[in-house]
């Protein structure tokens, strides 16, 4: 027996890679997960800083904000305040996933199982990511970007291009489409395309801000019609198209934030269901492994002893606590939505009656292609998860002098907490919803946003830096109404452009 | 399919750009941290990187965000004693974040943004309001010279250091192992075909000798081939570099404590000593700091005690003067220290004072010293003391002074020293 064993001690070198990938791909196989190829990059500690600080792209353009990062996480690293990630893994084809060199062997299994065959399925066969985001193009479009804003920098000075890429980020958010789906991103054409498309832009926006007259319109009707004529919510791709004074080069790199911030955007929405499923799978895969009697109980025991770690969840009240652990949560819906296929109880029927007592790589496999965190828990998450995490909802409401629950784990609020942790995962929720309103073109040229308030939730103080950045790259005034949610409507923030 | 790839080799300081960046854009707040730190060091203690902190708040990227007003929802884990219906009183605002209700990416602290300046960036801010040129930056910022030493030999090299000798030395054992066996089987062969040379009658006979010359002739063959000399037998004299060894260095600080050296001219001063102190650490192996205070009488005190007290009363600088003298001959000969003098006043001294100050330095230290700079801070007008030192500044021309209202005045003093090719 013992002789079957891949491993005995904890070193690692790259053969023994190699041998764990090729059995780890093997049961995956069986498994039926379908993935990207692997490219699996064998990293220092040093290089993981790095990794993490560019936000996990593999070649990122310079700024002084993922320098801030970097000095945050090699300070926090050095003085042992946080250990790095294991791995970082990148939405490409072929999937690049990093590995510390400092892992042990036992480790380098579990990352690859987790990022190589967890994280690579759900990138490859989730909608969010296959609709958004295009893993062939990502790396070329990011070398594309760094270069193009690298010679930004050289014709036009570092500071203007800070500047820029500062105002940019603070409205990222802002410049995602949620909903019309975006073209591929190729760097080839992108190249090819951008010279036709500066010229293109310029022109559009010099017809918007044309000031000869036009044709006598019949009366009235001129005046009436708002620009744009149904709000925007994307204000990144709205000040890429209209801003009257932006140079081309600067509409180009809003466009490359923008495309940026809509590659991410899967990521953002998928985290409790992509890091549950990279979980349930090196979970799965491991103890196949072990089954099958490759590695021995020291491996099995190390591999526990992370494995819980991570998916551990303090409670509210735990000095560890710091929300919920995504982690924790997919993990555990995952599971769950193995066991209600294999042992169903008499609740888990009667709330899943679809597809409770069905073949669980198939109900998964199904979770995992067509939902983003929002509705997958409003699709699957079980009374007994409730009860197990002991979730509560508390109101907070200003006008009530103390916080009221309204909800705990037991039959009149199962439908409650699901619905109300359903809203906490839905990012347009928890995102102050912004709207491009109305442009005078006839008189300052102002830009006016709308704020949709919901539950009376205002914008904080940050609001009127990020307006100063939004007046920056518009050139002119810029306000900001609030509409209540009994339609009335308020100015609460104005810009002055800087001239 | 899939790739391991082996990427520890590649560069590791990807984000070394990214956090100039940084620096640079937080320059006002790290330079403000960086002259605090130059206060609270010591002037022998500046020669290291600076944890840095600035506030969190400004360096925050700003995006559009909820408030905390109006009515929030939130649903947590671990529920231990609510039931549906319960109020909970509101925690206090701004009180420890117990209850662990905000969502974590609203908790935004006012803790410090807290990071670390390497020995090269923290001294890079501390020479920027000295105005030192380049060049200086360089020579104080570089940390050992060095020299090649002869370390032997080495099997490769670049042609012009082939050691001749030691080659061919090689070449001849190496001829002479290789042949060795050779010359043996020969020895050999020439005793046997002595023997047979003696009867040589049979037809076997004959054959074994012609069989023995041609073996001889290939030995032969074989000796002659095996090269005078060899890619192999070359040796190279070996060179590795090694830091410069360096003498020993004394440095004596020198200032007026008295009432009218204010908090300002003493920063003032311990930049004017750092710098000088910095300059030493590059070109000496060991240094001493003696410091010396003075008001009408002089006394030998540590560091702290130099910067930090305070007293009033007149002043009489040929008291510090005196003992620097008398620490000269009991501890310092000049034969074996270096020794240097910097000295920092706001220009006043007792009046009949200066011209004994005049006579000591002339006659008994300046003969001993390598170097005095002094300088006077804000002083208001130039007084007897100044012109006294004029004239010895006329004198000896490692001699500096100088006024100075500014920081960036101080490196002047210096000029004539960082111009100097260190000893």
């Amino acid at each position: 027996m013992t002789g079957r064993y891949l491993s005995q001690s904890s070193d690692w070198d790259f053969e023994l890679i190699e041998l764990y990938e090729a059995e780890i791909a093997r049961i995956a196989g069986g498994f039926g997960l379908d993935t990207y190829p692997n490219q699996i990059e064998i990293i220092s500690a040093e290089q993981m800083m790095d990794a993490y600080s560019s936000v996990g792209m593999p070649v990122g353009y310079n700024h002084w904000s993922f320098g801030k990062q970097f000095v945050n996480v090699e300070q926090r690293y050095k003085r042992g305040h946080m250990g790095l990630a294991y791995e970082i893994v990148i939405n490409s084809n072929p999937c690049i996933a990093y590995l510390m060199e400092e892992n042990t062997i036992m480790m380098q299994a579990l990352v690859i199982a987790h990022a190589c065959y967890g994280h690579n399925s759900f990138f490859k066969n989730n909608y969010l990511f296959s609709t958004w985001t295009s893993a062939d193009s990502i790396i070329d479009y990011l070398l594309f970007a760094k270069k193009y804003i690298n010679d930004c920098e050289e014709r036009y000075g570092h500071e203007s291009v800070e500047m820029l890429l500062d105002s940019c980020h603070a409205l990222m958010n802002q410049g995602v489409d949620r909903y019309r789906r975006p073209p591929k991103l190729s760097a080839q054409r992108e190249r090819a395309r951008q010279k036709d498309r500066e010229a293109y832009l310029q022109s559009q926006v010099n017809h918007l801000w044309r000031t000869i007259p036009q044709a006598e319109k019949p009366e009235g009707a001129d005046e009436e019609e708002r620009f744009p004529r149904e709000p925007q919510e994307n204000l990144l791709y709205f000040v890429e198209k209209h801003a009257p004074l932006l140079e081309p080069w600067q509409r180009e790199i809003v466009r490359i934030v923008r495309k940026l911030s809509q590659y991410f955007y899967p990521q953002r929405q998928t985290q409790v269901m992509n890091e549950g499923w990279a979980c349930f799978w090196h979970y799965t895969l491991t103890n196949r492994l072990y089954d099958e009697g490759l590695v021995n109980d020291g491996f099995m025991l190390e591999f526990l002893q992370s494995h819980t770690s991570v998916i551990g969840q303090p409670g509210f009240d735990d000095p560890r606590f710091s929300g919920i652990n995504p982690y924790a949560l997919g993990y555990a819906m995952m599971s769950d939505i193995r066991r209600i296929c294999e042992n169903p109880t008499a609740e888990d029927r009667r709330w899943f009656p679809d597809w409770a007592g069905g073949d669980w790589l198939k109900v998964l496999d199904f979770a995992m292609r067509n939902f983003k965190d929002e509705s997958f828990i409003a699709q699957y998450l079980s009374p007994k998860l409730i009860r197990e995490f002991k979730f509560f909802t508390v109101i907070d409401d200003d006008e009530d002098d103390a916080l009221e629950v309204v909800a705990i784990h037991d039959d009149a609020g199962y439908r409650k907490i699901k619905r109300a942790l359903v809203e906490q995962y839905n990012l347009s929720h928890r995102e102050p919803n912004i709207q491009v309103h109305d442009v005078a073109r006839r008189g300052d040229r102002s830009l006016t946003l709308r704020h949709l308030e919901c539950d009376r939730r205002p914008l904080d103080e940050s609001a009127d830096e990020v307006l100063k950045h939004l007046a920056r790259l518009w050139g002119f005034d810029v306000r900001l109404e609030s509409v209540r949610e009994d339609g009335s409507v308020d100015a609460t923030h104005e810009v002055k452009a800087e001239h | 399919m899939s790739v391991v790839v082996d990427r520890r080799l590649n560069g590791k300081n990807k984000s070394i750009v990214n956090r100039q960046r940084f620096i640079r854009r937080f320059r006002s707040q790290i330079k403000e941290a960086v002259s605090d730190a130059i206060k609270n060091r010591g002037i022998t203690d500046i020669d290291r990187g600076e944890k840095i902190n600035i506030p969190k708040r400004d360096i925050s990227e700003h995006v559009f965000r909820h408030g905390n007003a109006g009515r929030r929802k939130f649903t947590q884990p671990g529920n231990q004693e609510f039931v549906t219906g319960d109020r909970i009183a509101r925690p206090p605002a701004g009180g420890g974040r117990g209850r662990g209700g905000e969502a974590s990416d609203q908790g935004e602290g006012l803790d410090d943004f807290v990071f670390e300046l390497s020995r090269e960036e923290f001294l890079d801010f501390f020479f920027e309001d000295l105005e030192l040129p380049d060049l200086v930056k360089t020579q104080l910022t570089t940390i050992t010279e060095h020299r090649y030493r002869r370390a032997g030999y080495t099997h490769d090299g670049v042609p012009c250091n082939i050691n001749v000798v030691r080659s061919l030395q090689g070449a001849l054992a190496r001829r002479i192992a290789l042949r060795a066996p050779h010359r043996a089987r020969l020895r050999e062969i020439n005793d046997q075909l002595a023997a047979l040379n003696d009867d040589c009658v049979g037809e076997d006979e004959q054959q074994r000798y012609l069989d023995l010359e041609g073996e001889r002739d290939e030995l032969w063959r074989r000796i002659r081939t095996i090269p005078f000399i060899d890619e192999f037998d070359l040796r190279y004299n070996h060179r590795v570099r090694q830091p410069l060894p360096t003498a020993q260095a004394v440095m004596f600080c020198l200032m007026d404590v008295s009432g009218s050296m204010d908090r300002e001219r003493k920063d003032m001063a311990k930049r004017f000593f750092t710098l000088l102190y910095l300059f030493l650490t590059r070109n000496y192996e060991r240094i001493d700091v003696v410091f010396i205070r003075h008001h009408t009488i002089a006394k030998e005190v540590d560091e702290e005690d130099f910067f930090y007290s305070r007293e009033t009363g007149g002043t009489v600088v040929s008291s510090a003067l005196k003992m620097m003298h008398e620490i000269i001959v009991d501890r310092y000969s000049s034969a074996q220290w270096n020794i240097y003098a910097a000295q920092a006043s706001d220009g006043d001294n007792w009046h009949g004072d200066s011209p004994v100050c005049r006579e000591l330095l002339l006659e008994k230290i300046m003969p001993c010293l390598q170097y005095m700079a002094y300088v006077e801070i804000n002083a208001e007008e130039r007084q007897r003391l100044w012109q006294e030192y004029e004239r010895v500044c006329a004198r000896y021309d490692n001699f500096a002074m100088r006024q100075i209202q500014t920081p960036a005045d101080i490196y002047p003093v210096f000029h004539n020293l960082f111009a100097r090719k260190p000893a």
